[in-house]
């Protein structure tokens, strides 16, 4: 049989080699900065008030883009689809903005570093929002 | 030493930003294919999880053993274990904005350099913050 004849087995190499690497950055961030990688946190602090932590808090998001940009350097290309309709991104940005502060937190700083300190809040909050972006994924096909 | 700091923030974000990318969790129609379990669903985000959840483990319980971070700050407290009404409510309505585009927070940042567009994203996003936050200190 050949293995690579089952749907999604490249992809799903590819997804668990990205996960080693943003376990090495969220752990390294805790282990070397004492700061938990919560990308949506980190972010709303910096559009708040700044901590004494606001340098290397900005460093580690100007990092996102950078990783982004490496891996097109080495890859070739960057797959990234947006909806054509702004008013699309502006409803998305509005409720992922409202939510992760409400929530205290997103899919990084709940579901890679909330899960990896086995907690209780990050485990409802994983459940909650894929289900609630599943619902709705549902519902927009559905329309 | 501050530089430490730095270079640390920056690198990890780098290897973050990397590991979405290589993983395809900054690609939105990879991520809504992981979310469409009622059509051609596409299963193999769920190895993100399963392999950064316990490499992040280990740094977490190798930070256990110290008193403070390599760099010398001090480690944020242990987690609250309270679900309440917020939790559940923001999670709700962060679920819904994920899952209308399917761009959570980092790949968003990371869609910035990618396509002018993710800037409408990010724009409504903070003020989605500001406004909750507003909104926070209205009803407390």
């Amino acid at each position: 049989m050949d293995i690579f004849a089952i749907p999604h087995l490249h992809d799903l190499g590819q997804a668990a080699l990205g996960g080693v690497l943003i376990g090495v950055a969220a752990g390294g961030l805790l282990l070397g900065n004492g700061r938990i990688a919560g990308i949506s946190g980190l972010f709303a602090s910096l559009i708040g008030r700044w901590r004494t932590t606001w340098k290397e808090d900005l460093l580690f998001l100007v990092g996102l883009p950078l990783g982004g940009l490496v891996f097109r350097a080495w890859h070739g290309e960057f797959h990234l689809l947006l909806p054509a309709s702004p008013w699309v991104l502006v409803a998305a940005g509005l409720l992922v903005g409202f939510g992760t502060r409400m929530a205290n937190g997103c899919t990084s700083g709940h579901s890679v570093c909330g899960l990896a300190r086995l907690s209780r809040r990050s485990l409802i909050a994983t459940l909650v929002f894929m289900a609630a972006a599943m619902a709705t994924v549902a519902g927009m096909k559905a329309l | 030493m501050s530089i430490w700091k730095q270079v640390i923030g920056l690198g990890s974000g780098l290897a973050f930003g990397l590991g979405l990318a290589v993983s395809g969790m900054a690609d939105p129609a990879k991520v809504l294919g992981f979310l469409d379990i009622f059509g051609a669903w596409d299963p193999s985000l769920a190895g993100v999880m399963a392999s950064a959840i316990p490499v992040t483990f280990v740094f977490y319980r190798l930070a256990r053993g110290r008193d403070e971070s390599l760099t010398g700050a001090s480690f944020p407290s242990p987690p609250s274990q309270v679900v309440d009404r917020s939790l559940i409510l923001g999670s709700l309505i962060f679920g819904i904005g994920w899952g209308l585009v399917g761009l959570c927070p980092g790949p968003a940042l990371e869609a910035l350099v990618f396509d002018g567009r993710a800037l409408i994203f990010v724009a409504a996003m903070a003020v989605g913050m500001l406004a909750y936050k507003g909104l926070a200190r209205i009803t407390a």
